[in-house]
């Protein structure tokens, strides 16, 4: 078995990454998933931070790790928010037809 | 050495999975579960890359907190999935089309990518000198106190601001709804509740 290294953890990251991506493609309908997967894409960064910041022997990494979490919760609950209300006026959460404010 | 590989494939291969079933699954409700799976394998590579305060951190706020927000929602919301997953399947091509094309190019990066010798070195020297041989919360916690400590302020004013953003959005005053007014309660006068009405006797009210 191959011996684990930056890389492999990065691998990890960027598959996570490409999940996340696709699966904001794949949910264009259901907002809640796609805000799952803003989760994974951020959880896809903090796993990059975090092996770049013990692979260089750096805590800066772990410090902006952090960061990113508290970034990603505030968003989350943001999002949920918006989303509750969005769904008290409209009975619905369908993404797509939300354009009222196209003019 | 080996059980440390062994630890981080079963991880890997556990949190990737479950994120492929994040976005997959039909039921939102197992969306939100397989979450929280891969959220734990991410807490057991952070803990395996000796970022041992990070990965409870994840396990604490995102598994605790932010996973069972989702699931409140998504559990309290009355939302129709199956009406919301009819036209799932148009997007699948263009979604796998930009996931491969990304997923190419990351890799494509990362395997042309070498570290910088000197930093290297820098990191060498770092690692000898016993910056590194202290615990994970004690050198995160003297770099956060000291020289990040305002942009630590930030992300606690930044979610100071999340917080009261998301109760004003929720908070909503229902009509129809008799609440307590312990003010006007107090205040009402004898003369606005009682009228005394003069009978004559024989003739009724």
């Amino acid at each position: 078995m191959l011996h684990v290294g930056l890389g492999h953890y990065l691998v990890v990251a960027s598959i996570l990454f490409t999940l996340g991506i696709f699966g904001i493609f794949l949910n264009r309908r259901n907002v809640i998933i796609m805000l799952m997967s803003i989760e994974l894409i951020l959880l896809a960064v903090n796993i990059n931070f975090v092996a770049f910041s013990s692979y260089l022997h750096n805590m800066t990494g772990q410090v902006f790790a952090m960061f990113v979490l508290t970034v990603a919760a505030a968003e989350a609950a943001i999002g949920l928010a918006i989303l509750v209300v969005y769904f008290r006026n409209r009975g619905t959460i369908a993404v797509e037809d939300i354009n009222l404010m196209k003019g | 050495m080996i059980l440390s590989d062994i630890a981080f494939y079963v991880f890997a291969i556990i949190c990737v999975l479950s994120g492929l079933r994040v976005v997959t699954a039909r039921n939102p409700v197992h969306s939100v579960l397989f979450l929280i799976l891969a959220f734990f394998n991410a807490a057991g590579l952070f803990v395996l890359l000796g970022a041992e305060f990070l990965a409870m951190i994840l396990v604490v706020v995102y598994v605790g907190a932010v996973a069972v927000l989702f699931l409140f929602v998504v559990m309290m919301l009355d939302i129709d999935f199956t009406a919301l997953k009819r036209s799932a399947g148009q997007h699948l091509a263009l979604g796998a089309g930009v996931g491969l094309v990304l997923l190419a190019e990351l890799i494509f990066i990362a395997s042309g990518w070498v570290v910088s010798p000197s930093v290297l070195i820098h990191s060498a020297a770092q690692a000898k000198d016993g910056t590194d041989q202290i615990e994970n919360t004690r050198a995160l916690g003297e770099l956060i106190y000291t020289k990040y400590f305002y942009t630590f302020e930030l992300s606690g004013l930044i979610l100071l601001v999340a917080m009261i953003g998301a109760i004003v959005l929720t908070l909503r005053h229902r009509k129809n709804v008799r609440r307590q007014q312990i003010g006007t309660q107090i205040a009402r006068a004898r003369s606005a509740s009682i009228e005394l009405v003069k009978v004559t006797p024989g003739s009724g009210v």
